[in-house]
């Protein structure tokens, strides 16, 4: 079975868990932003949690399947239309052939997820079906979704299991205009003043709409670096440096302006000095953040770190069990 | 005591979050510490530790991605300090390597366009990428640049930044190195192929995309294949390795057409030979190094 594209939406792309093991050849690692919402549309319509998803920005697609499915909607809120009906987000939908899926306007976050039962059935690529676009690899030939596209559906495994109709409510993720992120300093911290750092956790910062899946910009106070004579190759700039591996998550102030958060296909390296990094359970935080989102990045220990990571996984797997 | 562990003092190691190690072999570039960062690399890589995900050595430094459910970050750190100590007590720094001619079109019309669309910001507002270059550099002419840029080779320090992009650190002693500042502000737009340069680092962009690197001419084959038609790509779709050779060989517009064509047929394959690297011969006598390396490619 398939889906017509009747309507590509802003940026839709086929997505998963995405794609490691490449980063040392500049492939990054891709998959789906807010990797909850993923995997909850998955659950709810009993596929593995690798399985592909569709991953739509602000504007969403329509289209029309070819065959009887079952799909859900997760993540941000939105109106979702069934031959312009409305129907429910954060549960499953039977559709029948000739249904006609699109979607309204957004009341929060950015991005929301279509997951249907077979799971997209594009070819893996190095392991992963998630959509590279710069590389033009991955994915729906290596791009963003276009009108007229026919996207493969795959075949219903017969231990298809849904493992819940809907996802209750104390159990989504929430969209929030006011949120905090937690950190880790380190990498090139060193190199801002006390001052600098002591802005970058106590200020609020406003995202951007300079916002993709490569990296989050904030506005907010700017940040001072220690002044310096740069070392041989790493430019003129003090938060120049001798180009380097970029840690996924990690906070970036180029010029001591606008703090950038990169995030899942953000280059693997570059020459800006990074001086903290989100820790991995609160990527999906940024991820659903939309523009003008009131951001506050407090500092945490590596222990913090991976006791948040552990309560993350844990809430993960509540959606499976 | 080996040249590298007297050039370098121990590195700084730093964390990336919950998920990255990162290791500043030294803050400054050089082929010692590029060396060591691959050194520590390849025998990271022969370990295969359970939980390491990504091993990316960079110019003069090293980031790995691990999972910390499987391998706890100061065991991962001993680890990594423990290879980085096995490093320091190499006797011999060679590196068993490939050098690689790379045709390039300097001064195409391509990059002249898209750095005339960018000229708006940028350093010298009048005239082109290489005319900047040049004058940064204190050379007569953009032809007196170009020759610099392709008369001696250049090591592959590192792949990345997007697919497959080489960033590379010429053979020739420091005060000999080209350094030319990046873009005020990075451009929308690089054409695929586009030879670029920033800092003392040359780069070839491999896809169509941002960059801030100045711009001096487009190299006439393709080092990222994801369809992998060419025989170059046959095993991986990515050309390049870190610790690969680069000669850069200047060709006019017919030749570049020529090799278009050859592309397009999927004929076309890169003039490439064996070479060993010797970190201590190319700091003691580089131009000697670079001539031996140069008549293997030449000797073909």
């Amino acid at each position: 079975m398939a889906f017509d594209i009747l309507e590509p939406g802003l940026a839709t792309s086929v997505q998963d868990l995405g794609r490691l093991g490449y980063y040392n050849v500049g492939i990054p690692q891709g998959g789906a932003m807010d990797q909850l919402s993923a995997s909850m549309a998955n659950a709810l319509v009993g596929n593995a949690e690798t399985d592909a998803v569709l991953e739509c920005a602000y504007l969403g697609p329509k289209f029309t399947t070819d065959a009887d499915a079952v799909l859900a909607v997760t993540g941000a809120p939105v109106q979702v239309k069934v031959n312009g009906a409305p129907v429910e987000q954060w549960t499953r939908l039977p559709l029948a052939a000739g249904d006609e899926v699109s979607f309204g306007m957004l009341s929060g976050g950015t991005r929301y997820y279509i997951a249907v039962q077979g799971g997209i059935d594009v070819p893996l690529v190095l392991g992963s079906r998630s959509t590279y676009a710069l590389g033009a690899l991955g994915g729906w030939q290596g791009r963003a979704l276009k009108a007229g596209d026919t996207l493969p559906v795959g075949a219903v495994a017969p231990s298809a299991r849904s493992v819940r109709d809907s996802i209750p409510e104390d159990l989504r993720p929430v969209y929030a205009k006011e949120v905090t992120v937690r950190i880790l300093p380190g990498l090139y911290d060193h190199r801002l003043t006390a001052e600098g750092m002591e802005t970058l956790v106590s200020a609020s910062w406003k995202l951007t709409p300079v916002a993709d899946r490569t990296g989050l910009r904030y506005s907010g106070p700017d940040i001072a670096w220690k002044p310096r004579t740069q070392p041989f190759g790493a430019g003129s700039d003090p938060s120049n440096i001798v180009d380097a591996g970029y840690a996924v998550g990690s906070i970036q102030i180029p010029g001591g302006k606008e703090p950038i958060v990169l995030h899942r296909d953000a280059v693997s390296g570059g020459g800006y000095a990074m001086v903290a990094t989100v820790i991995s359970a609160d990527m999906d935080v940024v991820a659903r953040s939309a523009p003008g989102t009131v951001t506050h990045f407090e500092p945490v220990t590596m222990e913090q770190a991976l006791t948040a990571r552990a309560d993350a996984a844990r809430s993960r797997r509540a959606v499976w069990e | 005591m080996s040249q590298v562990s007297q050039q370098l003092d121990a590195a700084r190691y730093t964390w990336g979050g919950d998920e990255f190690l990162f290791v500043e072999i030294a803050e400054s570039m050089s082929l010692a510490a590029n060396f060591k960062a691959n050194a520590m690399a390849t025998r990271l890589s022969a370990r295969a530790v359970d939980g390491v995900v990504d091993i990316c050595p960079a110019n003069a430094s090293l980031l790995l991605r691990f999972d910390p459910d499987v391998v706890p970050p100061d065991r991962l750190e001993s680890l990594v300090r423990e290879v980085e100590e096995e490093v320091a007590q190499l006797s011999e720094q060679t590196l068993e390597t490939r050098i690689i001619e790379i045709p390039v079109w300097y001064d195409d019309p391509y990059t002249r366009e898209t750095g005339a669309r960018f000229r708006k910001g940028h350093q010298r507002p009048d005239g082109t990428d290489l005319d900047f270059a040049a004058e940064e550099n204190g050379l007569s002419s953009p032809q007196e640049f170009i020759r610099k840029h392709h008369e001696s080779p250049w090591l592959v320090s590192m792949v990345g930044f997007v697919a497959g992009l080489p960033f590379m650190f010429q053979i020739v002693p420091q005060e000999e190195q080209l350094e030319v500042p990046k873009y005020l502000s990075p451009r929308t737009d690089t054409p695929p192929l586009t030879v670029g340069h920033g800092g003392c680092f040359a780069c070839i962009y491999s896809v169509r995309g941002a960059g801030g690197y100045q711009m001096f001419g487009i190299a006439a084959a393709p080092i990222f294949d994801p369809a992998q038609k060419l025989d170059d790509f046959s095993d991986f779709m990515i050309f390049f390795r870190p610790g690969d050779i680069v000669k850069f060989r200047p060709v006019g517009e017919d030749e570049y057409r020529t090799i278009q064509a050859e592309v397009d047929a999927g004929t076309f394959t890169y003039r490439q030979a064996p070479v060993t690297f010797d970190l201590q011969k190319a700091l003691a006598d580089p131009t000697a190094h670079n001539r031996d390396i140069l008549e293997k490619l030449h000797g073909l």
